[in-house]
């Protein structure tokens, strides 16, 4: 097979790589998760919930598409973590306790716990239909009988959770239920007992490192009520009831979005000491809240045994042709002589700064400028955890910055990319539906003088037009009927990502047609053509250009480059030459070769294919096409 | 290339005011160099000296005056005694006049290429215009200004100036400061000048890029509002990073002590064997792409055939709000709008836009493709950058935005929610405002301190150092810091010190006994 392994391309250059990786996302720990879902008939029940959504809906119909849309995500960004679903309050049961009233769906030979798959993404997806009839749902904790479902789940879960060490692997259980009072038609003693035992497993799988996760779903009109059971088991105080509940969003129609929320596992990337003087240092946790998601890059197989191929990097010395260790010496060719360093001593030429990140001062607002901007920012939040009164100074200093209007300055010694930093303080945001900007601080990476670029200056007229009052004007008259009301970045999803992936679930489902998806980042074709924007947009138009416009635009046709020109002519050369000769018969019988380079070329050129490579690829290439 | 050639000669004060300054005078200019013999060895440049005790130029042997100005190294070919003369200034004993040597240097570059040379012509004059110039040679100051402006546009010589300010504290005239920046200001409205201030060493090293590239455009075309508008534009990166250097890796094996020997490397594939062992693959290689722990086994040739694919265009969506862009969210370095050079009506299509994006607070978000065959398509925000300088054209910046997918909306404990504890107390809160406010690097009386445009990257700075010394000793240690690029990574203990007792006042509000300016 003819495979095109471009060095380059393929080995990209490791510095690099560690360097965009950790923009991107660091590798953290896996994460193992039970989702326990509560499938009693009271989770069925279909409430209202407000006048804009028409549709009834149920607690189990919001918990299991907000379960979907997470695995979703989870498949294509966070594959090697794993995952198990599991009901209780079920009539069938299905676990390898045996246990009444559990039921752990899973499809085909995966196990219980594991990477979802699409078949598993795709089956889910199909279950709330045939729930009733394959699974079914009754009340597991019943006056009269001594059976335990939430205790039973929890055993469950908690056994197939141990896998994996705790020390690798992130452990929790997502607990989803509308009953804030599980034992509540049990009375006397055996309510206490049943209390007792189910709280004393909950703790004990606390105390193995697994953290139990508590999903509250209120009705419309009555608030869930923590303290009845659920603050004991999952240890909250008092004080902890309001803030938890507060944190939640009681009300219906937010939920699905809370819910989301709620589920992804805020990941740190990093502690940092942040240094405000000398003497005085806060610690300070970094989270990525905006990295470029990219498609998953492609991995090497074996094309006989379909298996993953690693990879292997070696080092020969050009003169023995002996292997070698990775050298540790580095040089650079410099008035003729070669000047050596060793890996030490340029890391240690990028050690510039003691602290981790240090406070050098405050700056108005304005100081920052729109191009004042490398790469995306990190965010940053306090942590009490080793460094006592980190968030009360970092609260102190964020009031201050957000009420004079001022950013910092700050310098991030980072080992590998020391680099200059704004930190700007960021107020909380909230709406009706809940948080849109948490509070905390944005960290910047501001460029250096030698990354910033002169272009404006390079201007050769002199003086410079400028636009007039009144074409000033008609602008503005044209940006009120242009005008995204309300938008936000949220509202747009990434077109290429949504068609990859599209077209990797089909194939990985073995869908005979690939989807359709839609372009949503497109203009607004409709709005655009409204009479009152097309006349907003010609008088601005008149305005700049006059009646000359229509005439510089059918002209600017003719006015082609002389690149273009001559790449148009040597086009319709190429496709004349290309005629003289019978490719077809030429290819046959192996005579290609005996072409030259400029000859292949006239086929390529008129074929409108790639002229580029060797005289090799070219007639591979030719070849190629001449097959189809 | 041609156009990238470039020749360059340096005017540099050496006179008394200035010899404070001399050693970051050294640095930047010995860096240029460094960088010249490294990237771009064909290069030229040339050493004006004035202020120094001996005159020597040709035009004080062919008309006279012109003293005390030094032509220490001609017009040459960058090599290592030109960076030996700059990395060893003369401290000299007299005023220099700064009028005196753009003469000079000019009429070195037109002797030297005549109007025939493909490269830039440009004049690095570094002084801080100080010293009175002296009377002229015949016409007024004014009219010999105009002419040597007028000599200076017609052979393509750019001239850039950087005058130090307020750095000596020495009590220089105002008289003659007013008069010399009226002289400056006058040559930079005539020609193709710049000049920049500079109010502390760091500044002066940041001033001066190091790296002149000539950056190409990343599109040209239509900035298209609609069908029925399309304005012609060209877009440049306005912030792209300079990466610190990749060296090449080299075997130091006994074997061949004298010759540096080259490291190949060499990668293979491996396949995990049955019993676990890595073992070389056999096999042809394939590709695929990874869905949860399933391979989609699809070449990139066929999945190329299927993935999206957006036309080139930049497209507008809109204007919105500038509240409802966050400034968190851009997303990559900068791009530039320009409007098409000698396109007078785009020009003033995109000066109009700016202005009144300006005016009404807005920002447009754009749709770009820049590249045919491009994978993705880019959303970004425009934001206006209007300028006060006539010879400066409006123009936007540009920046990427987010996808939805690339956010991650994790919930963060409200501030206000925190308990009694963790909020400061009303007394604290002062003391923290006290702090941010006296700890001002902002301008005020004097300019922006760290401004990211003045600012160098200490480690290439740091790099460019330790190579020369490794020049001359292989076995040289990497040197400190300099005094100037330590403030770019701690603060300044003289500043520190002014304001020591807002801070100690901090420190005891938050409870922390002791501090110390030096760590």
């Amino acid at each position: 097979m003819d495979m095109e392994l471009d060095p380059d391309e393929v080995f990209r250059d490791d510095e690099d790589d560690a360097e965009a990786e950790y923009f991107r996302e660091r590798a953290s720990t896996k994460e193992l998760a039970v989702y326990l879902i509560d499938a009693s008939p009271k989770m069925f029940l279909t409430h209202s919930p407000s006048e804009k959504h028409m549709k009834d809906e149920s607690h189990f119909h919001i918990t299991m598409s907000c379960i979907l849309s997470s695995l979703k995500t989870q498949i294509i960004s966070r594959s090697y973590d794993e995952v198990a679903i599991c009901f209780f309050n079920t009539r069938e049961k299905k676990n390898l306790q045996d246990l009444n009233g559990v039921f752990v769906f899973n499809v085909g030979d995966r196990e219980s716990l594991d990477r979802p798959t699409a078949k598993f993404i795709k089956e889910l997806s199909q279950l709330e239909e045939k729930f009733a009839k394959e699974i079914g749902s009754q009340y597991g904790i019943v006056a009269g009988s001594r059976e335990n479902s939430l205790y039973n789940a929890l055993w469950v879960a908690q056994a197939l959770l141990r896998k994996g060490s705790a020390r690798t692997a992130d452990k929790r259980i997502l607990l989803f239920t509308n009953e804030d009072d599980p034992f509540g038609n049990i009375k006397g003693a055996t309510k206490t007992d049943m209390t007792r035992t189910t709280q004393q497993r909950a703790k004990d799988a606390q105390d193995l490192g697994i953290s139990i996760e508590l999903f509250p779903l209120s009705e419309p009109h009555k608030e869930f009520d923590l303290s009845r059971f659920y603050a004991d088991m999952i240890g909250i105080d008092d004080d902890g009831i309001a803030e938890f509940m507060s944190a939640i969003g009681a009300k219906f129609e937010d939920m699905e979005y809370e819910l989301k929320r709620r589920m992804i596992k805020k990941r740190i990337v990093k502690t940092l000491t942040f240094t405000i003087a000398n003497g005085l240092a806060i610690e300070v946790n970094t989270y990525a809240l905006v990295r470029p998601t990219v498609p998953g890059s492609t991995v090497w197989l074996d094309s006989v045994t379909n298996q993953p191929l690693k990879i292997e990097r070696s080092f020969i010395c050009a003169d023995t042709g002996a292997l070698m260790e990775e050298p540790t010496k580095r040089f650079q060719t410099y008035q003729n002589m070669n000047v050596k360093f060793s890996v030490e001593e340029l890391s240690e030429i990028k050690r510039v700064s003691t602290a981790q990140l240090r406070l050098l001062g405050f700056k108005p607002l304005n100081c920052l400028k729109d191009y004042h901007n490398l790469r995306p920012s990190t965010f940053i939040f306090p942590t009490d955890e080793e460094v006592l009164g980190s968030t009360l100074i970092f609260v102190a200093l964020h009031r201050s910055m957000l009420r004079l209007n001022r950013f910092a300055v700050a310098f991030y010694g980072n080992p590998s990319h020391p680099q200059l930093v704004a930190i700007v303080a960021q107020d909380e945001v909230k709406v009706a539906g809940g948080q849109v900007e948490p509070p905390g601080m944005h960290i910047i990476y501001l460029p250096y003088a030698d990354d910033i670029r002169p272009i404006e200056e390079m201007s050769p007229e002199n003086p410079v037009p400028r636009a007039s009052d009144e074409q000033i004007d008609k602008a503005a008259a044209l940006m009120k009927r242009i005008d995204l009301k309300g938008f936000s970045i949220t509202q747009l999803s990434n077109p290429a990502l949504q068609r990859h992936y599209a077209v990797l679930q089909a194939l990985a489902l073995e869908e005979d047609e690939l989807p359709e998806t839609k372009d949503k980042t497109l203009p607004d074709e409709e709005g655009m053509s409204r009479p009152t924007v097309v006349n907003a947009i010609d008088q601005f138009k008149h305005s700049v250009y006059g009646d000359q416009y229509e005439a510089r635009s059918s002209a600017g046709d003719d006015n082609m480059s002389e690149a273009s020109k001559k790449r148009k002519a040597s086009a319709g050369n190429a496709v004349k030459e290309c005629e003289n000769y019978n490719w077809a018969e030429m290819a046959e019988s192996g005579k290609l070769t005996t072409l030259t380079v400029v000859e292949l070329k006239y086929y390529l050129t008129a074929h409108n294919l790639p002229v580029s490579g060797k005289k090799e690829d070219l007639i591979s290439r030719i070849k190629m096409h001449l097959r189809k | 290339m041609a156009r990238n050639r470039e020749a360059l000669v340096w005017l540099l004060d050496v006179g008394p005011s200035v010899h404070h300054l001399l050693p970051e005078v050294e640095h930047v200019c010995s860096m240029i160099v460094q960088n010249k013999l490294l990237h771009k060895e064909n290069d030229e440049v040339g050493v004006v000296l004035f202020g120094t005790e001996e005159t020597e130029n040709e035009d004080a042997k062919e008309v006279g005056g012109y003293e005390h100005v030094f032509v220490s190294h001609s017009i040459q070919v960058v090599n290592g005694d030109v960076l030996e003369t700059l990395q060893h200034l003369p401290r000299g004993p007299v005023s220099g006049d700064f009028l005196d040597a753009i003469v000079v240097g000019t009429s070195m570059l037109i002797k030297k290429f005549g109007p025939l040379y493909p490269g830039r012509k440009k004049l690095y004059l570094i002084t801080d215009a100080s010293s009175p110039i002296k009377g002229s040679h015949g016409g007024s100051q004014e009219e010999q200004v105009k002419n040597l402006a007028a000599a200076m546009s017609s052979s393509g010589i750019k001239l850039e100036s950087i005058v130090a300010r307020g750095i000596s504290g020495s009590d220089a005239d105002e008289m003659v400061i007013v008069k010399n920046d009226r002289i400056l200001n006058l040559l930079s409205r005539i020609t193709c000048a710049k000049m920049t201030y500079v109010e502390s060493p760091t500044s002066l090293l940041g001033a001066i890029r190091i790296r002149d590239k000539f950056p190409g455009t990343i599109f040209r075309g239509d900035l298209e509002i609609s069908s029925q508008l399309k304005i012609k534009v060209r877009v440049y990166k306005k912030t792209l990073e300079e990466k610190f250097p990749t060296l090449k890796r080299f075997c130091d094996e006994a074997s061949h002590p004298d010759e540096l020997c080259g490291v190949k490397v060499k990668h293979q594939f491996k396949s995990f064997g049955d019993d676990g062992q890595i073992v070389p693959s056999s096999h042809e290689v394939t590709n695929g792409y990874l869905y949860g722990p399933q391979v989609v086994d699809i070449s990139s040739s066929q999945m190329n055939a299927v993935k999206f694919k957006p036309e080139k265009g930049v497209k507008l969506l809109g204007f919105t709000d500038s509240s409802n862009i966050m400034r968190h969210h851009y997303m990559t370095d900068v791009r530039l709008f320009i409007a098409e050079p000698g396109d007078t009506e785009a020009t003033i299509a995109i000066s109009a836009l700016a202005r009144a994006m300006k005016r009404m607070n807005k920002v447009a978000i754009l749709r770009c493709v820049w590249r045919k065959g491009q994978a993705n398509v880019v959303i970004g925000v425009l934001t206006p950058n209007v300028s006060d300088d006539d010879n400066m054209p409006d123009s936007f910046y540009f920046n990427a935005l987010p996808f939805f997918e690339d956010l991650r909306e994790f919930k963060f404990l409200s501030f206000c929610n925190l308990s009694a504890s963790l909020q400061p107390s009303e007394e604290q809160q002062r003391a923290a405002d006290e702090l941010v406010e006296v700890l001002d690097l902002g301008p005020s009386d004097h300019q922006e301190e760290l401004a990211p445009d003045f600012t160098p990257n200490p480690v290439l700075q740091r790099y460019y150092d330790f190579l020369q010394l490794k020049v001359k000793n292989p076995d040289a240690a990497v040197p400190p810091l300099s005094g100037a690029l330590r403030r770019i990574t701690e603060p300044d203990p003289e500043f520190l010190s002014r304001i020591e007792a807002i801070i100690e006042a901090f420190m005891r509000k938050f409870g922390v006994r002791e501090w110390h300016i030096h760590g």
